[in-house]
């Protein structure tokens, strides 16, 4: 394929699907231009809003990322949100429970390796229960997502819950355990940097390293890769756990550089919107960078959009499905399915 | 003689299980004619919604199942577009129809009902003895139905060929895809009724994102029951009856956190695919896209 119709045919699958919402609002009685123009404004109408917008797109870049490199190997790993979870609530023990007061200089930097660690383990367990036990990763990371959700309810209204028990939350984060915001700025922290080197490390992997070839050709044909005696089953594990990595670094980042502590609903949704943002760039680790600010920014913007023309915040999911469904109308590479 | 709590467990063992078991029948039928569903989830949730819409407009509990079915019809006409028309792949068409049902039905549930309009409550299916309603018959009636059909009936056979060997079914002159189509709208419809029964009998209000997973664990039924009809049946009470217990013990005040006792289903669910999703035979053609024109 080109290079012109690689680029063009994202673009027309969210111009199609942007218009085909608009169609479906107009149905509900909204006025699509008005909320068009509101989810805009609200995602860069101005300074304020446009950093909000790129702080939206630091967990999407990096769990898209990780579908993107596993989808590339024929694995689906749906779950993003747990895994994202999982980094969340480990950072935040460590945080809260193992330093406490005492956080200093490398509070902040095993914070984030711990979150990464939990979230490669939490996918690992989808690995192991595909590798050894023939379970569909489909079914094993959207059943994981559930029970990480649950176990990050359960840590904020019990084990990790602030010292004044007034909320379902955990206690706030020290500054020394905290990412910096970027100098001139309000919002956008320094984890973010992290995040927009990422891609063009997967990148690097995926094209231009033997263990990316490795895994494309898994994703390719498990059996013509077994005859090359690359083994579809380590590949599998691998792909899933750097996945899970990217989604529990993403977890870290969000409490250490965005809330500066960990609660309910943290970041809900994230996962399936994750998955819009491979697709939409293709599974191109670079494309996954414009499609996260796109999806960004219809994240940031649906409260606009709810505020001033009146229509649900949730309108911003139909748009991300109908993405997807308009995505994989042109050609992509088929699922490994069991 | 039962005493009280054995009774009101079996109760919650019936209602738990009703909407796994409708699902999974829906979906055994589409994956043993080769498609896997992983939109009933979706289909479920939006059958929630059109039940009860339709429920609370009406006032009729029959509208309400029939909305529930329709709804879980048209999101199925919309998945089976994507895979079996335009021949994209099941697992993301799924996963887009799942995410599709949850915006949809969050916007149609918010222009609805309006935030502080008042709870409007369903009208709920009539039970002739605690925990036995028309929805207890339909999944009886559809269990044996589904087993008849596939084991017994010629397009039953067909059915399963088209699941097996599409191609060679093709030779044979079954027109594989419109038996995916049917069987993929079949399944929709099963999804949309399981959704009702959330609304119409389990709770009698719509939430967002009610169905909390109950999707995935009918597709993982079906593997548990094998691809058999009774066995799957079996599994949907046991999830039941796990499910029921559960929150008995939150009602009765365990000391293990009502968090963690959520948990169960989904633990329960990754336990038994560990234990059985090696050991069945999936449909050899389970996902594999067709053309008649190759």
């Amino acid at each position: 394929m080109n290079h012109a119709r690689a680029l063009a045919q994202p673009v027309v699958a969210a111009v199609v699907a942007l218009a085909a919402s608009a169609v479906l609002l107009a149905a509900i009685g909204a006025d699509p231009l008005a909320a068009f123009a509101a989810l805009a404004s609200g995602a860069f109408g101005d300074g304020v809003a446009l950093e909000n917008t790129i702080v939206r797109m630091g967990p999407l870049l990096l769990v898209g990322l990780g579908v993107a490199l596993s989808f590339r190997c024929g694995i689906w790993n749906i779950g993003g949100e747990g895994q994202l979870y999982m980094g969340a609530l480990a950072a935040t023990a460590l945080v809260t429970r193992g330093f406490g007061a005492d956080a200093g200089a490398v509070s902040l930097p095993l914070a984030l390796a711990v979150g990464t660690g939990a979230g490669a383990l939490w996918a690992g367990i989808a690995a192991a229960l595909r590798v050894r036990r023939g379970v569909s990763e489909v079914l094993s990371t959207i059943l994981l997502n559930f029970i990480a959700v649950l176990a990050v309810a359960w840590a904020v209204h019990g084990p990790l819950q602030e010292a004044t028990l007034s909320y379902p939350q955990s206690d706030a984060f020290p500054e020394a355990a905290r990412l910096a915001v970027l100098p001139g700025l309000r919002r956008v922290h320094a984890g973010l940097l992290l995040a927009a080197v990422l891609p063009i490390a997967v990148w690097l992997l995926i094209f231009r390293s033997a263990a990316g070839l490795r895994l494309r050709a898994v994703g390719l044909s498990p059996d013509a890769a077994r005859y090359a005696r690359v083994s579809p089953e380590r590949e599998t594990t691998r792909v899933l756990v750097i996945s899970g990595a990217l989604a529990g670094l993403a977890g870290a980042l969000e409490v250490c550089g965005v809330t500066g502590r960990l609660f309910e609903n943290l970041a809900s949704g994230y996962g399936f919107t994750a998955v819009a943002v491979a697709l939409l760039a293709r599974l191109n680790p670079l494309g996954v960078l414009p499609a996260a600010f796109f999806f960004a920014a219809l994240a940031s913007g649906s409260g606009a959009m709810q505020r001033v023309a009146a229509v649900p915040s949730v309108a911003v999911q139909v748009i991300e499905a109908l993405v997807i469904f308009f995505s994989v109308s042109f050609a992509l590479p088929k699922s490994r399915a069991t | 003689m039962i005493d009280a709590t054995t009774l009101l467990l079996v109760v919650s063992t019936l209602r738990l299980a009703t909407p796994l078991a409708l699902a999974a029948m829906g979906e055994l039928v589409a994956e043993r004619a080769g498609v896997l569903n992983v939109g009933i989830e979706g289909m479920m949730l939006t059958g929630a919604l059109a039940a009860f819409a339709t429920g609370t407009a009406t006032g009729s509990v029959a509208l309400g199942c029939l909305a529930g079915a329709a709804a879980g019809v048209a999101m199925a006409a919309l998945f089976a577009l994507f895979v079996l028309r335009r021949g994209a792949d099941p697992i993301v068409s799924g996963t887009a129809l799942n995410v599709f049902a949850l915006g949809l039905t969050g916007v149609v549930f918010r222009s609805l009902s309006p935030p502080g309009s008042g709870l409007e409550r369903a009208p709920q299916m009539a039970e002739l003895a605690p925990g036995l309603n028309l929805y207890v018959f339909v999944v009886l009636a559809l269990v044996a139905g589904v087993a008849l059909f596939l084991d017994r009936t010629r397009a039953g056979l067909s059915l399963r060929a088209v699941g097996e060997r599409a191609e060679a079914a093709h030779v044979q002159g079954v027109a594989v895809l419109r038996v995916r189509w049917a069987a993929v709208l079949f399944g929709g419809a099963c999804a949309g009724l399981a959704g009702s029964s959330l609304v119409l009998w389990i709770s009698d209000t719509f939430v967002e994102g009610m169905t909390s997973g109950r999707g995935f664990i009918a597709l993982a039924l079906v593997l548990f029951g094998g691809y058999r009809p009774l066995r799957i049946l079996a599994g949907a009470l046991l999830f039941g009856a796990a499910t029921a217990l559960q929150y008995r013990l939150q009602a009765a005040g365990s000391a293990i956190p009502y968090n963690l006792l959520l948990m169960t289903p989904y633990l329960l669910t990754l336990l038994v695919l560990a234990v059985f999703a090696g050991r069945v035979r999936a449909p050899a053609d389970l996902a594999r896209p067709f053309s008649a024109r190759e």
